[in-house]
Parts: C-alpha cells; sequence; structure tokens
C-alpha cells in the first residue's frame, strides 16, 4: 500500500540543498533542485553508505560527501562508470508543500 | 529536436581518430545541430591505430582495438560509408564528389583525412613482400609474411620502425634494423640514451645495420634482400618501411585549400575556406605538423566547440611526450633537448643499473627530458615543462625527480614496465596494475582521468598518479593523450582556474551564477569541483561583498564541523598557540560527558579533537564550549588551521624568543581567513626546532638576532622541508610579512592548491620580490587582508548555538513514525 505524507514548506530545503526526514528505518533526503524540483532517496550511498543529504547538488544530481560518489536524484542510481542504486520514493510539490509517498509493503519487506 | 531537414549538414572525410574524435565531442555539445556524414575509405570503423603495434606482437586482436562499431554511428543517427572514397571537394556548389561520381551537399565539411607513410623512391620499393605499417591492413600482411617467412628488415629507426621491429620479432621473425643515422629515435633520444636503447634491444636479438642507407630493394618477383650505399647487402624475405609519415594533403591541394606540408589551419581548426575545418595529422597548425595522439584531442576538441557554435576555445599548438611501446623497455622523451648557447643541462648516468636521465633548461625552466630506464618522472617534468615553472630552486635535486623532492609512499617503485600484474599501484584503493591495463583495454580508456574514473586508482591522494600515468602510457603505446595543456577546473567548463579569477576580477562578476553565464558553463549548476572554487575566488575578490554561498560549500565548511566516516562529525575548538586552561579542559571534559562523545584524541596541531558527535547535537555541544570561552578551531577550513608553537624563552632554557607568544598573536590576527587549501603555521623558539615549523605551510624559527620566516614546506602526501623567505627583527615585521604571504597565496593560489605547489608553480623570487622587496606592496598586501578579516573574524558556531543561524541544517525537517 502506498500512501502519500506531508512533509512541510518547500522553502524549508534550500535550493541546490536537502533536509532529512528522520523515520525508524533511517533517515530519508529530501532534495531541492534549481527549479524547485523535489526528490526523496534513501540517505545512503550505495558505496560506503555516506549520508547523501550533506552532499551537494547539482544538475539533478547529489555528490557523496564521503568519496564523491554522484548519484542521480531521480533514480537513486551511481553515474557511470560507477555502480550502485539507493531507494528513492516518490515525491510531489503541491502550492508550497513537499509530500512524499512511501510504500509500506515494500518497506516492511526489508 | 530539429527536423532531420532542418537539420545543417556535416560530412566528415576520413573515418579515424581524430574526426571521430571530433564527432563524438560535437555529440556532447550540441546533439542535434547536425546531420553527419563520414566517408572512410578502410573497411571498419573507428579504430585505434596507436594500438596497431600491440596487435603486429600478437598481444591483441584486431576487435579489440575497434573504437566504435557500426552500432555507435546508427544509435547517433550518423551514415558512415565504409570504403567509400572521396575524389574531389566542389567547394563552389558545397559538395563533395565520391570515386563514383556521386555528391553529396554539405554545409559544413571537415577533413580528416590523417598522413600516408613514406615511400622511399628506390628501385624495389613496389616488390610483393614490400610493406608500410599505418593500417590494419598493413598489420595483416606483416603477420602472414611472419607465417611464412623467417628474415624481416625493418628501414626507420624511429618509434614506429622499433615497434615494427619488436611486433615482427615477437611473431618469431629474425629482424635487422635500417636506420640512416648513427642513432635510433634521434628525434626523440639523444645520442646516449639512443645507444642504451639499442644494447637492449640487441640483448633481445634485434639486428641494427647503421648509419646505412638503403639503396636498392632486391628481388624479382618478390622481395629476397636489401642493398645498401656501401654496397652490402642483407636477406629478407619482408622488408617494412617505417622511415616517417607525410599529412595527407591530395584532396584539400585539389580544391584549391592553402597548403604547405599540411593543410594550414586557422586557431579554430578553420582552413582558409571557413566552411571548411580539418583536424589530425593532416593539418599544419603554426608551421607544426602532429603524429602523436595527444595534440589530436585537444584540436578535436576546439573544432568541435567551434562546430557546435560555442566558440570560445582556440587551439593554443602542443608540446607533446613519446613513450615507447616496447615490452620491458621503459623509455620517456619530451620537448626539446637540441644543444644551445642558452641551454643547461642535468645529467645522471648510471650504466650498471640501466638508468640515463637529461634535463634540459632554459631560463630556468624545463624545456626537455630524455629519460631511460627509470621513467616514473616523466609525467613530472612533463607538467612542470608545460607549465612553464621556474624550477631554479629546486636545481640540485631535479634530477632525482618528484620523490627525492618529499613525494611520500611509493618510492622504490620506479618502473612499470617491470611491475607484475598484481603489483599494488593505487595504495589508497587497492587497485593493481593488472587491473589498470585491463580497464584500459576493455574499456578503452585514453586519458588519465578516463582511469581514474573507471579503476579509482589515483583518484583518491594522488600520490600515484605518476605511475598510473606511465601504465596508461605503456598499455596504450607510442603515445597517449596527456592531460590538456591548461587544465579545465572541472568537467563543466574548458576554462582554466586561473581564468575563472580573470574573469571575475576583470568582469566584476559577482555571484556563481553570473560567473557560469558569462563564461559559458556547460552545465546548468556546476558541480563539488567547480562550485566550491568558485566560491571561494569570489569570497578572496570581493570581501564583505559576495554573500558566501553556503550550498557550493563542501559540507565541512557548511556546518562548521569534520564529517566521519559514520556521518556523525567532529568538534575542534581553537587552542590559541596550543596553549589551553584547566577550565578548558574541564569544560572540554564536561561537553564529553554531556553529548556521551566516544572518542576524545590530541591532534597533531596541538588541539583537541572530540569524535562522533551527531548532527544534531552540533549547536549544544557548541554552546557549552563557547561558555568557556572556546570557539570554532576551523579544523575544516580551506584557511587558516593552527599555529604550532614550542613553549620558547618563556620557559625553555634554549629559547631564543618567545615562540609561545608569537605564535598566539599570529594566530589572533589571522583566525577565520579563507584560503585555497588549508594553512598551517608553526613557530619555533629556537634553531631545534620542537614546533616542526619547517615542514609547516608557513614556519618561523627563532633565532637570538630576530625571526627566520621559511614557508612552502608540507608534511603529508608530500614531505618537503620548507624554502627560507626573509629573516626581520621585530615579530611586528614576521607577522606583516607572515599576513603578506598569506594574502598572496589567498590571491594567487588555484582553489584546493596547497602553499609549497603555488610556490613551486610561481616561483620562490616572484614571492619573494613581492613580499619581501617590495615594501609598498608588502604594506598593500598586509591591508588587503586586514580588510577582508573584518567580515569573516566570527565565530561561526557562536553564530548557530546562540543566534539560529541556518537552524534547518541541524534539525530534521519532519520526523515520522511508519507502521
Amino acid at each position: 500500500m502506498t500512501s502519500w505524507i506531508q512533509i512541510g514548506p518547500l522553502n524549508d530545503i534550500p535550493r541546490l540543498g536537502s533536509r532529512v526526514v528522520r523515520t525508524p528505518q533511517g533517515n530519508i533526503a529530501l532534495f531541492r533542485t534549481e527549479d524547485d524540483a523535489v526528490f526523496a532517496l534513501d540517505d545512503r550511498c550505495p558505496h560506503r553508505n555516506g549520508p547523501l543529504s550533506q552532499g551537494i547538488v547539482h544538475n539533478g544530481r547529489v555528490t557523496c560527501p564521503l568519496h564523491n560518489f554522484v548519484i542521480d536524484l531521480a533514480s537513486g542510481r551511481a553515474i557511470a562508470p560507477d555502480e550502485g542504486c539507493t531507494r528513492s520514493y516518490p515525491t510531489k510539490v503541491e502550492g508550497d508543500l513537499v509530500w512524499f509517498a512511501i510504500d509500506h509493503a515494500a518497506v516492511a519487506a526489508e | 529536436m530539429l527536423d532531420k531537414t532542418t537539420k545543417q549538414r556535416l560530412i566528415v572525410i576520413g573515418n579515424g581518430m581524430a574526426g571521430i574524435r571530433t564527432v563524438e565531442t560535437l555529440l556532447e555539445r550540441a546533439p542535434d545541430l547536425y546531420q553527419i556524414t563520414v566517408f572512410g575509405s578502410e573497411p571498419y570503423g573507428n579504430y585505434n591505430r596507436i594500438l596497431l603495434s600491440p596487435v603486429l606482437a600478437g598481444e591483441k586482436s584486431v576487435d579489440d582495438i575497434i573504437l566504435n562499431t557500426q552500432q555507435w554511428y546508427d544509435d547517433n543517427n550518423i551514415t558512415l560509408r565504409k570504403g567509400e572514397t572521396v575524389a574531389m571537394i566542389d567547394r563552389r556548389t558545397c559538395e563533395v564528389v565520391t570515386d563514383k561520381g556521386e555528391r553529396y551537399p554539405y554545409d559544413r565539411l571537415l577533413i580528416a583525412t590523417g598522413s600516408n607513410p613514406i615511400v622511399l623512391p628506390i628501385p624495389g620499393a613496389d616488390l610483393p613482400g614490400v610493406v608500410g605499417f599505418r593500417d590494419i591492413h598493413d598489420v595483416e600482411r606483416m603477420v602472414e609474411a611472419s607465417t611464412r617467412f623467417r628474415r624481416a628488415v625493418v628501414i626507420g629507426g624511429g618509434l614506429l620502425g622499433l615497434e615494427a621491429a619488436n611486433g615482427l620479432a615477437k611473431r618469431g621473425m629474425q629482424v635487422t634494423v635500417v636506420h640512416l643515422l648513427d642513432s635510433l629515435m634521434e628525434r626523440q633520444l639523444d645520442p646516449v640514451a639512443g645507444g642504451m636503447l639499442r644494447k637492449s634491444l640487441e640483448e633481445r636479438g634485434m639486428m641494427f645495420k647503421m648509419p646505412a642507407q638503403t639503396q636498392t630493394i632486391l628481388g624479382d618477383t618478390h622481395v629476397t634482400g636489401v642493398r645498401f650505399g656501401d654496397g652490402t647487402e642483407v636477406d629478407a624475405d619482408l622488408v617494412v618501411m617505417a622511415v616517417g609519415i607525410r599529412p595527407n594533403i591530395e584532396l584539400a591541394k585539389k580544391a584549391g585549400l592553402y597548403c604547405e606540408r599540411g593543410i594550414v589551419v586557422s586557431d579554430t581548426m578553420q582552413t582558409y575556406d571557413g566552411r571548411i575545418y580539418a583536424v589530425g595529422e593532416c593539418v599544419q597548425h603554426r608551421r607544426q605538423t602532429y603524429g602523436l595522439v595527444a595534440p589530436l584531442f585537444d584540436q578535436a576538441k576546439v573544432c568541435a566547440n567551434h562546430l557546435a557554435m560555442k566558440g570560445f576555445a582556440t587551439y593554443d599548438g602542443s608540446v607533446v611526450s613519446t613513450k615507447l611501446k616496447v615490452t620491458g623497455i621503459d623509455l620517456f622523451s619530451a620537448g626539446d633537448f637540441a644543444p644551445g648557447p642558452d641551454r643547461e643541462e642535468v645529467v645522471l648516468q648510471d650504466a650498471h643499473r640501466g638508468v640515463y636521465k637529461r634535463i634540459i633548461l632554459s631560463d630556468k625552466k624545463i624545456v626537455g627530458a630524455v629519460l631511460y630506464g627509470d621513467t616514473v618522472d616523466g609525467p613530472w617534468y612533463f607538467q612542470h615543462m608545460r607549465d612553464g615553472t621556474d624550477v631554479s630552486h629546486m636545481r640540485e635535486r631535479l634530477v632525482f625527480g618528484a620523490a627525492n623532492l618529499g613525494d611520500g609512499g611509493h618510492s622504490g617503485q620506479n618502473s612499470v614496465a617491470a611491475m607484475s600484474d598484481e603489483t599494488e599501484i593505487c595504495g589508497c584503493n587497492g587497485v593493481c596494475k593488472g587491473q589498470i591495463v585491463e580497464a584500459i583495454t576493455a574499456k578503452k580508456l585514453f586519458t588519465i582521468d578516463d582511469v581514474r574514473a573507471h579503476t579509482k586508482a589515483s583518484s583518491s591522494c594522488g600520490s600515484c598518479t605518476g605511475l598510473v600515468e606511465q601504465v596508461l602510457a605503456f598499455t596504450l603505446g607510442g603515445d597517449y593523450s596527456a592531460a590538456p595543456n591548461v587544465k579545465p577546473v572541472c568537467s563543466c567548463t574548458d576554462h582554466s582556474h586561473d581564468d575563472v579569477r580573470r574573469v571575475i576580477v576583470e568582469q566584476k562578476l559577482k555571484t556563481i551564477p553570473d560567473v557560469m553565464r558569462f563564461m559559458d558553463w556547460k552545465t546548468p549548476n556546476g558541480c563539488h569541483s567547480c562550485r566550491p572554487a568558485m566560491n571561494y575566488y569570489l569570497l578572496a575578490t570581493w570581501p564583505g561583498e559576495y554573500q558566501d554561498d553556503q550550498q557550493s560549500r563542501f559540507i565541512n565548511e557548511r556546518v562548521h564541523a569534520n564529517i566521519q566516516k559514520d556521518g556523525t562529525y567532529s568538534v575542534v575548538p581553537r587552542m590559541w598557540g596550543g596553549v589551553t586552561t584547566p577550565d578548558e579542559l574541564r569544560a572540554i571534559a564536561d561537553v564529553a560527558d554531556k553529548f556521551k562523545i566516544p572518542t576524545v584524541k590530541v591532534t597533531g596541531g596541538q588541539r583537541i579533537d572530540l569524535l562522533g558527535v551527531k548532527k544534531e547535537d552540533l549547536p549544544a555541544v557548541w554552546a557549552d564550549l563557547n561558555d568557556a570561552g572556546l570557539v570554532s578551531g576551523h579544523a575544516y577550513a580551506k584557511g587558516l588551521r593552527t599555529v604550532k608553537t614550542c613553549v620558547g624563552s618563556e620557559w625553555c632554557r634554549f629559547g631564543t624568543q618567545d615562540s609561545t607568544g608569537l605564535g598566539i598573536k599570529i594566530e589572533k590576527f589571522m583566525w577565520g581567513s579563507w584560503t585555497p587549501a588549508k594553512v598551517k603555521l608553526g613557530v619555533s623558539g629556537c634553531p631545534r626546532n620542537c614546533a616542526e615549523a619547517t615542514c609547516k605551510d608557513v614556519g618561523v624559527i627563532c633565532v637570538d638576532s630576530g625571526y627566520e620566516i621559511h614557508f612552502a614546506g608540507a608534511a603529508g602526501l608530500h614531505i618537503k622541508g620548507t624554502e627560507f623567505l626573509t629573516k626581520v627583527a621585530t615579530d611586528d615585521e614576521a607577522l606583516e610579512v607572515i599576513v603578506a604571504l598569506t594574502q598572496l597565496y589567498r590571491e594567487q593560489g588555484r582553489y584546493l592548491e596547497r602553499m609549497y605547489k603555488w610556490c613551486d608553480r610561481v616561483g620562490l623570487e616572484q614571492i619573494r620580490k613581492q613580499v619581501v622587496d617590495d615594501l609598498a606592496n608588502r604594506k598593500a598586501l598586509f591591508e588587503r587582508f586586514s580588510y577582508s578579516q573584518q567580515f569573516s573574524q566570527h565565530d561561526p558556531w557562536a553564530a548557530r548555538a546562540r543566534r539560529g543561524v541556518d537552524r534547518n541544517e541541524f534539525v530534521p525537517m519532519a520526523e515520522l513514525e511508519l507502521a
């Protein structure tokens, strides 16, 4: 089952920046691009679990602060030639508010 | 996307490396601008010509060296006309005409016809069994001959000839190399290195006939031998002519384009007809023609930019280096090594070890280098050569290479050719030689950046870069694509650090987006490499005016703490000159208890590090430390870190001056300043140097009569003693010189370039002139530093702990209970 959760105002996330949402399963990082699109990824780099929320955001990507893996925000996939993928979540911005969706079944299955 | 009919038509004549590299770059820059047709007279896709030698030697197959398959042309909507030859260019109607009489119109034309092997005009040159060494067809003929015959003669003792000879020898043939001169590879090697090369090739069974002029190739229906000018003869069943190449300019000449030795092009790679471009070996640029890959790639980039109508790049010519690809022989050559009145040489020759190094200097700069047997420093010399570094201050140690100037970590490993595949090259990432070779061949890599991206070798500390470049050069063979002359900041731009800084000043640019717009950045937001660099340049150029962009700061500088491998942070309060008090220590102990900080460690810079602090605890930790008077130690900053001191004359029976006091005075004046890379200082109270000041960025050695100021030391990746700058009488003067020196570094240093690298690059004398000799300039530098300090000396911890600055950074946006 997928449910949409309202997180908060868009302006709470800096442009080309990130904020985290804390969950019992670990942090989820919300990223805001230059054109105000919002993406949500598990806050764990597929390389060595670096906190992606702490990275520099650029061109729909984020660079992990630990070893400079570059992750595509939309898919969670590492940019080639690096390999690996982190979980991504659907998001939407309605008016000024950011929402993201979580698939409870998939999370519970882990 | 533009419709096919409205797209401009680009025709490329030549399916070789230069032409296709241009097309590849063009597709990256402007994927939809042109409808592209490529004519190639060989029946293959584009292949890596420099790997023909390993194919001949049986180390690789033809399939291994194909760069672009038919699939690639299809995927990119490029029409490839394989095996079709362009016979004529009709410039009046803007059409090319094939040998079958078909006409194809173009809007822009790119000529990349490469070169032809020179065929000696001697009797017998057209006999069966005489081949050139230029394309896959030639290699196939040689391989076929090696299965049927035993004796080969290679005419030409240059790079190409020796690689051909090596390949044939590996296929079991008995090879004699014939050379017109008395020294091998005379364009790349001096006679000594040429002699050493000859000796080691002879030990492998190769035979030489030199100096010798080939007069006739003997035989009636097939080659049987070669006769020389002195009347002697050598028997042969195969003769390879490898005496050189000549730019292939027939087509251009017929079309009335201006040619000399090659097709003459401008700095934008255009011929005298502005619609027609030319790149590669067929080109003559500023009187030079090139036969190596690196310059072709530089040209391709400029040409593609121009075709993409992003016309800011120009080609300024290339400095080239050469490696010989013969297994087991390490040889490197670059630049110009002819003797001359203004030339000086530094030579090291050790016949027993088989090592020879000759560095040619002119006007304090390296202009050429020949290395034999130990070539690990080739790229290092080459870099200094291209940068035009003033090397006078390291002259006495120059010939021993970077390792003896303090390169740590890899001593003893300096011969890549002799290494086994299991030898670890990159200690940071655990990458072995074999893995690098495998990646280069399997993934068709050409540049050090490619190798870094795919293998991670040399991508961390970078101290093995020279070795990785060697592996690359060795694997690719005769030549490879070295880093371009002027290094761009990153792949987001073609501009260098110096360009960016100059344009910021000249154009009075005040924001990162302004810089990116003005300089035509290739990506909308830049990246993790260029944004922090631009942020620094703007900050250093416009103090008080520029608004620091937090999102362009690396995380440590954004949150004023050091990120650790588990995502927690470390906190280091400032201890002025390394001096603390019982109250401060109590406060640190209390904070460690209160926040359950797992590790408390003494640092090398005479401070205390609290490790494992959770990000959300940072403001509260700082608040408690602030209460005891402790402020940020900027242990995370590209800025002033520490001033390490000894106890000096206050306590020590040997101390000559109050080194602790001077250290504190310097630190109080300079803290909070941002610099290109971190800056660490030391002040020692006497020449015993207990504060280890002579391996710091700036070090002071107190003596009875005053203060010696040293700088440009290093004790990390590289170990390097400082250079002596000057001696002053008072502590005020010492402060003034150190501040002026740091300001000059702030204004000239490239982002992430440590002070010793900056000094290497601009030269000790230049720096001394500006901060020691020119008193007015010293004062002006001091004033500029002081001015910018009023905007940067605010404790960032207090701002966050007390005044709610960046509050959002430290708290989660939401907490969810996911059922």
